[in-house]
């Protein structure tokens, strides 16, 4: 299949599409109406149900709803509108319902504005809603990477029956690139005999969707369950990019839209003589936690670089854990950090740490 | 010996936990006798709300789901966009559905959605122990209501019913009442016609249960009825709200 | 080869348009490509812009500070991107609507009236396509004949008979930097 040039938000929807998910219910926000809208159009022609919901908080119910009765669905959103949807991702969570979660970050807290941030990431990796749990959390920073996650993510939701999200920006949703299709192939999943889609196969349990559990020792036995998943998914799911750390004295740690700005600020000091590298991780839940505590035994110093106050600064602040300084960089407001702006701090890094 | 009685095999052997006198039990097996009499036992799915019917999931003996508070009618949608083909019904209190689902609810009836409520609606909080609903009688006294409602303070009750039939998208509404025998079986005759409209593809189907909740009403489980009969009825009239099929 | 472009102008003049031909044309000679738009009230205020990438290297940063080409369609453009050109690089001016002259002396510039351009084929509407002629005629960024190609694809048959006045625009522009 022929490389297309496509919008981020459009690659995301037709990547759904190609990948079998057949449901989407979502509520508008900027800047990711694009999703919705391209849904609304091609899901109808695919024999599919496009469905704009009430409120975010509705959509993300109508994911369960559909999710625990065995189909493949996806809602998306944006900050604001994520922060609506904490409640029902958190059962979904508990309920162990494989699902596509879009978020394409927005400045905030509030209402903030309608530029790309990366200010949801404590939000999307530390569990998001209340209680225990985890999602994974995947962070395209192209189009093709976004389209090839959202089919990889609806496969991980099924194997683990757990919630996936796609953590973009602004950015990755507006941008227009060259994307191509590859032919999906479909992980072996495990089927869906847990789902609730009417008791007619009596070979099976009776189905029951829930997370309520009022006696300690069942909520301790999913807890439990769910931890040895969360383990299983670090082992098996975790990924990371490494961008020219083999002989790096300096490490940029970056995801998403900042990361690739990052490679051609490293392009730039590179031809100036500095060995700058960068550790991209895909999957910001689990984080690659690996990568850097490796890296940290060669390179010099870190510096994480983020469009935010310095939120994933902290978990590589973890995975070094001390053994070299990890400084921080962000830009605030809704603002994208130039080549320029990245160069620089490369530069002051090399200048401090030498 | 000739069987004479049998239990409904649409609900499980779960004993509930509901308190004496409480008519949540009846109205359970209400709508567990209406799908087994449509034959629509193997195919039902049912959502549990928050309240006391929250482990409603542990009675009925189909296929269920538990919903976060209020969320049934989003939950009930998503299932039935899934699955058309099925029973697909929710069971709602007042808390649940008149006040922090009233979005939801709403909505879903806006749109036709082809499913069937149940709404249970006994004026006051009984899982959380009594506060006061969005139906809640004006002078009523709960446990957030000690000088009894007020309306100048918090409004007069919700009359969801009539609220449900201006929308076009619902194309059955009835009230019915448990206090007594005639009423109960007119309660499971609506039930079980709002099922049939929902399997024929009509539109939303909303049947209001008048119920007693003796524990936080104070009162004995005959008090309650009577107290139904007497106070609740006056406010919300039994009867078909709406029937455009 | 890496050339970054910023195209900017009021929303209505066809700037994204220009962009995304850049891009689309630039993809089909083989080359990585990005387009980014500015989004939201942004573009209802006054000056809508994107930025384009074309590369044969994979695109890293999308977000151009330093771009080899601006096009600037209208005043609050110009003054908004004239410094934005890298140094070396090259300034399209709509002489049209744009009377003020650059002050830089580091950068080529080019003063298209392309308004006046498009009016006199007797088509205002095509006066991006003139800037666009100007700009390939310039920079060689991708050839006009797949430039032309990609609109085609994109007008479909309906509106195949619009290709022609276009394929003037290009060449009107391109004449009148040559």
């Amino acid at each position: 299949m022929a490389k297309k040039l496509m919008k981020g938000s459009e690659a995301i929807g037709e990547a759904a599409i190609q990948a079998g998910c057949r449901f989407f219910f979502g509520y508008p926000i900027t800047p990711q109406n694009e999703i919705p809208e391209y849904m609304s159009r091609r899901l109808p022609q695919e024999g599919g149900v496009f469905l704009q919901a009430e409120s975010e908080v509705a959509a993300i119910n109508m994911v369960y709803g559909a999710g625990g009765s065995g189909a493949r669905v996806m809602t998306s959103s944006s900050s604001p509108g994520i922060s609506l949807k904490q409640e029902g991702i958190s059962y979904i969570a508990c309920a162990e319902i494989p699902c596509l979660i879009c978020n394409m970050m927005r400045v905030g807290p509030g209402l903030g504005g309608i530029q790309p941030a990366q200010g949801d990431y404590f939000q999307a990796t530390k569990g998001g809603g209340h209680g225990d749990y985890h999602l994974v959390v995947l962070a395209p920073s192209t189009v093709q990477e976004a389209a090839n996650m959202v089919m990889e993510g609806f496969d991980i939701a099924d194997t683990y029956r757990i919630p996936v999200m796609l953590l973009g920006d602004g950015m990755i949703g507006q941008i227009m690139e060259p994307v191509e299709f590859a032919d999906y192939k479909k992980r072996e999943l495990p089927p869906k005999t847990w789902a609730a889609t009417g008791w007619d196969d009596k070979t099976r349990e009776r189905a029951v969707i829930n997370s309520l559990y009022i006696e300690p020792e069942q909520m301790k036995v999913v807890s439990e369950r769910l931890l040895k998943r969360y383990a299983l998914i670090k082992e098996r799911e975790t990924q990371v990019e490494l961008y020219n750390t083999e002989d790096a004295d300096y490490i940029i740690a970056a995801y998403g839209t900042t990361a690739r700005i990052a490679k051609s600020a490293i392009n730039k000091a590179r031809q100036m003589g500095i060995k700058v590298g960068l550790i991209r991780p895909k999957t910001v839940w689990p984080f690659p936690d690996e990568a850097f505590s490796k890296a940290a035994d060669t390179a010099k110093a870190f510096i994480t670089i983020e469009m935010s106050t310095g939120q994933m600064v902290e978990d590589v602040r973890l995975a070094v854990n001390g053994k070299k300084p990890v400084e921080f960089f962000g830009t605030l407001g809704g603002f994208v950090p130039s080549t320029e702006d990245i160069l620089e701090q490369i530069i002051k890094l090399k200048e401090a740490h030498e | 010996m000739a069987v004479v009685f049998e239990k409904t095999k649409m609900l499980t052997d779960v004993p509930f936990h509901y308190c004496p006198g409480c008519t949540h039990g009846i109205a359970h097996r209400l709508v567990a006798e209406a799908v087994e009499e449509l034959g629509m036992q193997d195919k039902a799915i049912g959502i549990a709300p928050v309240g006391c019917a929250v482990f409603a999931y542990n009675y009925f003996n189909c296929d269920m789901m538990e919903a976060a508070h209020g969320r049934a009618p989003a939950v009930a949608t998503g299932i039935k966009r899934v699955h058309p083909d099925k029973l697909v019904f929710s069971y709602q209190g007042d808390g649940d559905l008149a006040s922090i689902g009233t979005a939801e609810i709403v909505h879903a009836a806006a749109r036709g959605e082809k499913v069937t409520t149940i709404f249970i609606n006994n004026a006051i909080y009984g899982m959380t122990g009594g506060q006061m609903a969005p139906t809640s009688l004006e002078g009523q006294v709960t446990t957030t209501s000690p000088y009894g409602r007020k309306r100048e303070h918090c409004g007069l009750p919700i009359r969801m019913s009539e609220l449900i039939a201006t929308l076009d998208g619902a194309c059955y509404v009835e009230r019915v009442s448990l206090h007594d025998v005639p009423n109960i079986i007119k309660a499971k005759n609506a039930i079980k016609k709002a099922m049939k409209y929902q399997m024929e593809g009509k539109g939303f189907t909303f049947i209001e249960v008048l119920s007693t909740c003796p524990t936080n009403w104070g009162k004995t489980p005959v008090e309650a009825l009577k107290w139904l009969k007497e106070n609740m009825i006056p406010y919300y009239p039994l009867g078909v709200v709406k029937e455009e099929v | 080869m890496l050339t970054q472009i910023i195209s900017a102008g009021f929303g209505g003049q066809g700037v994204l348009l220009l962009g995304q031909l850049i891009a689309y044309a630039g993809l089909k000679e083989g080359y990585d490509v990005s387009w980014l738009p500015s989004y939201g009230p942004e573009m209802r205020g006054g000056t809508a812009n994107c930025s384009v990438v074309v590369s044969d290297e994979e695109v890293g940063s999308p977000v151009v500070t330093q771009a080899d080409i601006v096009v600037v369609m209208n005043r609050p453009s110009f003054e908004k991107y004239e410094k934005n050109v890298a140094k070396g690089g090259k300034l399209f001016v709509n002489s049209s609507l744009i009377d003020l002259k650059s002050t830089r002396d580091d950068i080529e510039v080019y003063y298209v009236p392309v308004n006046k351009l498009a009016d006199d084929l007797g088509n205002g509407r095509v006066a991006n396509m003139v800037m666009l002629g100007a700009v390939l005629e310039k920079t060689h960024v991708v050839s006009p004949v797949t430039a032309i190609d990609c609109l085609r694809a994109s007008f479909g048959e309906r509106k195949a008979n619009l290709i022609p006045i276009n394929e003037r625009a290009l060449e009107a522009g391109a004449e009148a930097v040559r």
